[in-house]
């Protein structure tokens, strides 16, 4: 694709701050602007950047995973996260909260809607690379 | 709990069989066998309850809403079909095992048998009005895919679809009178229901009612004139056409006639259709039976002509008729189910089931000689056999109805004749006398083979000689189920001196006859009844053909194949649609509202005006996705003016991928080039202009209707409390409305597999 020395460089710098902004998007999402829609958006967007900036074999190779795993895994998560509360005896769906106490990070409640999201996470962002890694192999 | 756990577990099991095979290979029949034979043990428990007029009723909420709910409830009737079911099922299975051995699909074979019996025993089970069609159409699917189990054979697919769509209709009928019967409001437990059974038959709906559900059980058990699919069904494996259309699937709609009977029954109509169906399905149905030279073919007749016998009973439904229905039903499952079973050794080993070439196999076979030859016996209706207790109880119900009695005297004396005959060639005839000349020498036949149609054929003797020890116990109960009151049934061999004996030794004599000069009659049988072999079925296929045909000109017109076809539709279609609303709902309202705007919103909007008009005019297609990107950006924009930064950085972010993606198919289409006409053109332009006003004038009106309360509201309220999360969007997405993003997920994956797959594909041009 195109060969520039300025988005070479530039991206070797943005793509991994991206996919980190990605992740914070996914973290805070349940309280601030985020989620793991716009999460998985974002992080797909860091690696389309990278495979236009070199090439979507690199690209790929960045990302390990094969995209298509991806939304395996994704859709996976969400189940379990889903069928969870039917093993505490509750409704399907119904969210379970826990409060967990982190080093640095201080208090924090874990529940199943996070992990839901997780893997929604997942699912749009291998859906989407898997979409336009296709198409600029073609 | 027993019930409920009794018929899932079938279920349970039919989906590990095939991995069961995998451990137990030649064995497996045996090891699955245990299953069936378990629960005849259990239903067997049953009987001393069930025989003292107790009955077993459980409910579990499926869906209370609808009110259909896992009503299970046994009583008389349920537990003569329920002990059918499980020990003919158990030495099928067994049979089976021998039978299909080395078959490829034989793990298969048993997912699909299970499949069934739960299906069966859950019909036979059922309390719920509901839940009775749902197992009713599960015993469907399942015979299809038993009859079609040789599925390389295309006569078996032909016969399997057949089966299938003819219940399949039944079925329906079923499931809408089912719902009729719902609407009179007494209830959807059928075993309540009953106890109103003078209120249905004076409903405005009866009659509806009735048509509907008779429909059903006719399909279902191959009543003139839907008899034609279960000849066609002998395609399927013997074991199949034994514990299918002898034991069990045709026997349903007979059970459900029963179990139906003292709600709908006892009326003139009820009385003449079934008398009348049932009447000329009998003798239909023997008459085709004597025109057959395959075994099975002869077996699967008579069993047409058996069930109208049985429909006929119910029809003429006097306590002595129900008697006779229900030891006839028991009797038949056990001759016809060892002849079945024996035709299908006789085909495994000689390799032929045309009677004219089977002969003296008696010899080669004999453990399978006693099983047939007294199985036969009983069919023919000869002492000491449990058919012929039925035979007589037959006789005497048909006499004591006074009025009709000379008719359905003679048409009962005409098919018992024939069947008599039909049981000698199919059971008898291929032992004694000599071998036409059998294409392969029989070799031993395993004991996994010939041991269930002995124990069937043995029953029906043992039933026969002394049944005193199963009238008390199963018929009292499952005729007093039939009836609606209490009913105490005593079975004898011997009825003395009386004219049904006289009617019996003259069906024997006349039987004897025409077996003895069959092939002369045979000749004269052929020529005489070409019409009705041909009629339903040559209607069938008509009605299928034309199905397919209007199908292929429907499709014709409405799929053209032309995405730019579909969106004109779509586009013009939601127009008209929404326009027609709104003028419904009062015209347009509301005010664009310039003197409130900020300069700087004015500059976006025209901005975005701008870019969109770049967008329709430009003349490159790079030209054009890069405009649609800034109204996309603009859009996102306005979202931040209003403050909605959740909003703006979604769309950003969609906005920027989809550009990309724009670009990246652009990249492979040819030059813009205009290809289409002029009229073409302002057409799109006219529904394209029109969809956009619409769409606007929906917008200024969305802000000024209000249809509902507002539910942010109870968000806004409940996010933190309930949800945990400070972000409304957020909560909504993963929380309140977390099963919508779930469903949308799976097919946003869906999509993304899709695309890759049809990217990937590489046809060649040809």
């Amino acid at each position: 694709m195109m060969h520039s020395i300025i988005l070479a460089i530039a991206t070797r710098y943005l793509s991994p701050l991206i996919f980190l902004f990605s992740l914070i998007f996914l973290f805070r999402g349940h309280n601030s602007p985020g989620g793991g829609f716009i999460g998985g958006l974002l992080a797909a967007g860091g690696f389309v950047l990278y495979s236009t900036a070199f090439c979507v074999t690199s690209a790929k190779k960045k990302l390990i995973i094969d995209p298509r795993t991806l939304i395996g895994i994704g859709l996976l998560i969400s189940f379990i996260s889903a069928f969870l509360s039917l093993f505490s005896g509750k409704q399907f769906m119904t969210d379970i909260w826990w409060e967990v106490t982190l080093p640095l990070l201080g208090k924090w409640s874990v529940g199943t809607p996070f992990f839901f999201d997780i893997g929604v996470y997942f699912v749009v962002a291998g859906v989407t690379l898997t979409i336009i890694f296709s198409l600029s192999e073609e | 709990m027993g019930l409920l756990i009794a018929v899932l577990i079938c279920f349970f099991v039919a989906i590990l069989a095939p991995f069961i095979y995998r451990l137990g290979r030649q064995y497996t029949g045996w090891i699955i066998a245990i299953l069936p034979f378990i629960l005849f043990g259990l239903f067997i428990n049953h009987i001393k309850l069930i025989s003292s007029g107790e009955v077993i009723a459980v409910t579990y909420k499926w869906i209370p809403s609808l009110g259909i709910n896992l009503s299970f409830y046994l009583d008389g009737l349920s537990l003569l079909f329920a002990l059918l079911i499980t020990g003919v099922g158990g030495l099928v299975i067994i049979y089976a095992g021998r039978y299909l051995a080395g078959h490829i699909f034989i793990g298969r074979f048993y997912l699909y048998i299970l499949l069934f019996m739960g299906a069966m025993l859950g019909l036979v089970l059922s309390d719920n009005l509901f839940t009775i069609v749902i197992f009713w159409e599960l015993t469907s699917i399942s015979s299809y895919l038993l009859i079609g189990f040789n599925n390389e054979r295309e006569e078996a697919r032909t016969a399997a679809l057949r089966a299938l769509l003819v219940t399949g209709i039944g079925g329906l009928s079923l499931l809408a009178g089912m719902i009729l019967l719902g609407l009179t409001e007494n209830g959807y437990k059928l075993s309540i229901l009953i106890n109103s059974g003078d209120l249905i038959r004076n409903h405005p709906y009866y009659l509806a009612i009735l048509i509907l559900i008779l429909i059903g059980a006719f399909t279902k058990s191959a009543q003139v004139p839907f008899h034609f699919w279960l000849p066609g069904a002998m395609e399927a494996p013997a074991p199949v056409s034994t514990y299918l259309h002898s034991a069990t699937m045709v026997k349903a709609g007979i059970y459900l006639l029963a179990r139906v009977s003292p709600l709908l029954g006892g009326t003139e109509i009820w009385f003449y259709t079934l008398t009348i169906v049932g009447m000329i399905t009998m003798i239909i149905g023997v008459v085709l039976a004597l025109q057959q030279h395959d075994l099975k073919r002869i077996l699967a007749y008579s069993t047409v002509s058996v069930l109208g016998i049985l429909t006929m009973l119910l029809g003429v439904g006097t306590e002595l008729a129900i008697q006779a229905a229900m030891v006839f039903l028991l009797g038949h499952a056990m001759y016809k189910g060892a002849l079945f079973l024996v035709a299908g050794i006789i085909d495994h080993e000689t390799g032929t089931r045309d009677i004219r070439k089977l002969g003296g196999l008696w010899k080669l076979m004999p453990m399978v000689g006693i099983a047939g030859i007294t199985a036969a016996v009983s069919k023919s209706g000869l002492p000491p056999t449990f058919g012929f207790v039925g035979k007589e109880l037959f006789y005497e119900s048909v006499i004591a109805v006074t009025w009709v009695t000379p008719l359905l005297t003679v048409a009962a004396l005409f098919t018992n004749m024939l069947m008599f005959a039909t049981a000698w060639i199919s059971g008898i005839h291929p032992f004694i006398w000599k071998t036409g000349g059998i294409p392969k020498k029989p070799h031993k036949t395993p004991f996994g083979m010939w041991i269930g149609p002995l124990i069937l054929a043995i029953m029906g003797m043992i039933c026969g000689i002394v049944p005193g020890f199963i009238d008390q116990s199963i018929f009292s109960s499952a005729v007093s189920a039939v009836t609606g009151s209490h009913v105490s049934v005593h079975l004898a061999l011997w009825h003395g001196f009386n004219p049904a004996l006289a009617l019996s030794a003259i069906t024997v004599a006349g039987g004897f006859c025409i077996y003895y000069w069959w092939y002369k009659i045979q000749r004269v049988v052929c020529r005489l009844n070409i019409v009705y072999k041909f009629m339903p079925d040559n209607l069938y296929k008509l009605s299928l053909n034309g199905l397919l045909q209007v199908a292929k000109v429907q499709t014709a017109i409405i799929q053209s194949g032309y995405q730019r076809y579909y969106l004109l539709t779509i586009f013009s279609v939601t127009a008209i649609l929404v326009s027609f609303m709104l003028f419904k709902l009062g015209g347009i309202h509301g005010s664009i509202g310039l003197h409130t705007m900020k300069f700087y919103e004015v500059a976006l909007g025209l901005f975005m005006l701008g870019a969109a008009a770049i967008a329709v005019l430009s003349s490159t297609r790079l030209a054009a996705v890069a405009a649609l990107g800034v109204v996309g950006y603009s859009m996102s924009l306005i979202y931040i003016l209003y403050g909605a930064p959740d909003l703006a950085v979604t769309q950003t972010l969609v906005e920027t991928l989809t550009v990309i993606l724009f670009v990246l198919v652009v990249y492979h289409l040819p030059r813009f080039s205009k290809l289409s006409s002029s009229a073409s053109r302002i057409r799109d332009a006219c529904v394209s202009l029109a969809c956009g006003g619409v769409m606007t004038a929906l917008v200024l009106k969305a802000g000024n209707i209000q249809f509902h309360q507002p539910i942010s509201e109870y968000f806004t309220k409940n996010s933190a409390l309930l949800g945990h999360g400070k972000n409304i969007v957020n909560v909504i997405l993963v929380d309140f409305r977390g099963f919508d993003t779930m469903g949308e997920i799976t097919v946003l994956s869906v999509v993304g597999i899709g695309v890759y797959a049809l990217l990937k594909l590489k046809i060649k041009p040809e």
